[in-house]
């Protein structure tokens, strides 16, 4: 068993993506701290019952989920949007391939990928119902397995793969609208 | 595109999610890289969900301020954790 001590060392490393989850989970930077030292708080507590050789990186983070889906949800003031568009497979990929006949060539769909800021991808990603920005959050920006983001939720396997689905499509729907309104992206 | 051929584009794209997730079983997995050895359209589009996603994990970084750096350590040194100072973990000025 690792010391308490060991503890710092091994999880602060981790601190810098847990902040950019907590951030996209709340959607504002005080909640974002708040369960940030909350989680930092309890995993401290209880270091004694994580193995060491497992992943400490999913252990936190499974502390990190819990934590906001059990607290933060019960703050919430208004009620959560349950469900998103759904959009065909492929979404803004079909939706740019009409840049290709208009001037750049081939790689036109990746710059206009490279065109959007920071902000409005996190805009993007923060514009999803809770449960499925979790899903997406946690398998596109940290890499998480299916079956680590079914221990973290507490859901099915196959309840995470029709969250991540339907989710990321709803993230490209909103992608290409944000392209929409800068003109990056023509009506096809 | 006869019949065939567009079934299994559908097939593929079916899985699309699964194959970059690395969440299908070898011989599926096998089938879909095989499949894109040979359709160009589909390579394509599997390339750009792969772009897309690298660079949706790339915009969203965030730097933890440094006063929430502190904040967390000094929280956690209130429950009597590590004692030997800051152990060279404050970030530096």
């Amino acid at each position: 068993m690792a010391s308490q001590a060991t503890f710092a060392a091994q999880a602060m490393e981790h601190m810098g993506s847990l902040y950019g989850a907590a951030l996209r989970m709340t959607r504002n930077p005080a909640d974002a701290e708040d369960l940030l030292q909350e989680t930092y708080l309890k995993a401290y507590r209880s270091f004694a019952t994580f193995q060491e050789g497992t992943n400490l990186k999913a252990w936190l983070y499974r502390i990190l989920t819990n934590t906001f889906i059990n607290s933060y949800r019960a703050k919430k003031r208004r009620p959560e949007q349950t469900d998103v568009e759904d959009v065909e497979d492929l979404y803004l990929y079909h939706r740019l391939g009409g840049l290709e006949a208009a001037a750049a060539g081939r790689s036109a769909e990746e710059e206009v990928l490279d065109s959007f800021t920071d902000d409005e991808v996190k805009q993007a990603l923060e514009a999803l119902p809770e449960q499925f920005r979790i899903a997406v959050l946690l398998a596109d920006v940290e890499g998480f397995s299916y079956k680590e983001i079914a221990e973290m939720t507490d859901v099915p396997i196959g309840t995470v793969m029709s969250r991540l689905h339907r989710g990321r499509r709803a993230l490209q729907k909103t992608l290409f609208d944000f392209g929409m309104e800068r003109g990056l992206v023509g009506e096809r | 595109m006869d019949e065939t051929a567009h079934h299994k584009c559908a097939v593929a794209v079916e899985r699309l999610y699964h194959f970059l997730d690395h969440e299908l079983d070898d011989a599926s997995a096998a089938d879909v890289q095989r499949h894109l050895d040979d359709c160009l359209p589909c390579l394509e589009a599997f390339d750009f969900e792969l772009s897309l996603r690298v660079m949706i994990a790339c915009k969203c970084r965030d730097q933890v301020p440094e006063m929430v750096w502190i904040r967390i350590w000094k929280a956690i040194q209130g429950e009597g954790g590590p004692e030997e100072g800051n152990g060279g973990m404050l970030p530096s000025e």
